[in-house]
């Protein structure tokens, strides 16, 4: 029998690898008796989601949304316009 | 000069900002953010004979910032300060972990029901808490994280780029998994539910 801590470490390693047939069975079988398990798989599945969900749409987040400082355009600009005079100075 | 890719000056204006937040997302750092913009529009500069134009002109600069982002990451990972995984760490079952579980393996406190991601991720402030929460973890655990569930690399390309073994990734991706799950129910999502009671 597995306990909560086995548990929890396929839970995990079920979203890096794929587990084996016994593996799946065991899980399976325990989310199905265990209501804290199967509530903490629910929540690492939230967890997986919630960054697939900031990694697909950054412009969503509230506190990203002034994107780059007009400090960092300018100097970036700066920066751009020096490598393409670099450029220009050795005919590339 | 190829007459389809734009002016350089202009790809700040147009793209800076979504490769800002594009950044800032995966590095969770304004200055790294900032430098990996900066690194890609240069990049993209000397290589724009390149640009095929058969692509959006972003998502040729997206994919450049990844590589950029994944150079950052993996020199932040190096710096002396941080455990140094060149000489693998095997992180053994740790307190934090350890202190999850009763002495049986059953859960020291029930998981709580967050209910579905898709009515709450409209949350506005989910991605301030797992920042919040990410902090808190040692930084490696947090990059690591960040490298697989952000941006999404594969755990094999993780562990050649880190040096780190695969088994040794599961036990620290498991770590910063169940470390974040307790992060949220004490911070987030739990303390609403007080509150609203």
């Amino acid at each position: 029998m597995l306990t909560c801590k086995d548990a929890s470490k396929l839970m995990s390693q079920s979203f890096d690898r794929r587990l084996g047939l016994m593996e799946k069975a065991g899980l399976r079988f325990h989310l199905l008796i265990c209501k804290s398990c199967h509530l903490a798989n629910r929540q690492l599945d939230f967890l997986h989601q919630l960054c697939k969900r900031i990694a697909a749409k950054p412009e969503d987040i509230v506190s990203l949304q002034p994107g780059l400082s007009a400090e960092a355009q300018e100097r970036i600009i700066k920066e751009l316009r020096r490598k393409q005079d670099e450029q220009l100075a050795s005919g590339d | 000069m190829n007459s389809k890719a734009s002016n350089p000056e202009s790809w700040v204006a147009q793209h800076g900002d979504y490769l800002f937040r594009f950044a800032m997302v995966r590095l969770r750092d304004e200055h790294l953010a900032e430098d990996a913009v900066q690194e890609t529009l240069l990049a993209a500069l000397q290589g724009q004979q390149n640009f095929a134009g058969d692509s959006a002109e972003r998502t040729w600069l997206v994919g450049i910032l990844k590589h950029k982002i994944v150079d950052l990451i993996r020199k932040k990972v190096r710096e002396p300060t941080l455990v140094n995984l060149d000489e693998p760490v095997e992180f053994a079952e740790d307190e934090s972990t350890e202190a999850m579980f009763d002495h049986t393996g059953h859960w020291a406190t029930p998981s709580q029901d967050w209910g579905n991601p898709d009515k709450v991720l409209e949350h506005k402030r989910f991605w301030e808490v797992l920042n919040e929460c990410l902090k808190r973890l040692p930084p490696q655990l947090a990059m690591l994280y960040s490298l697989r569930e952000i941006s999404g690399m594969e755990t094999q390309d993780i562990c050649k780029d880190l040096n780190i073994s695969p088994t040794n990734s599961w036990v620290m991706l498991h770590r910063a998994r169940l470390s974040l799950k307790q992060c949220f129910e004490l911070s987030w999502l739990g303390g609403e539910r007080v509150g609203a009671r």
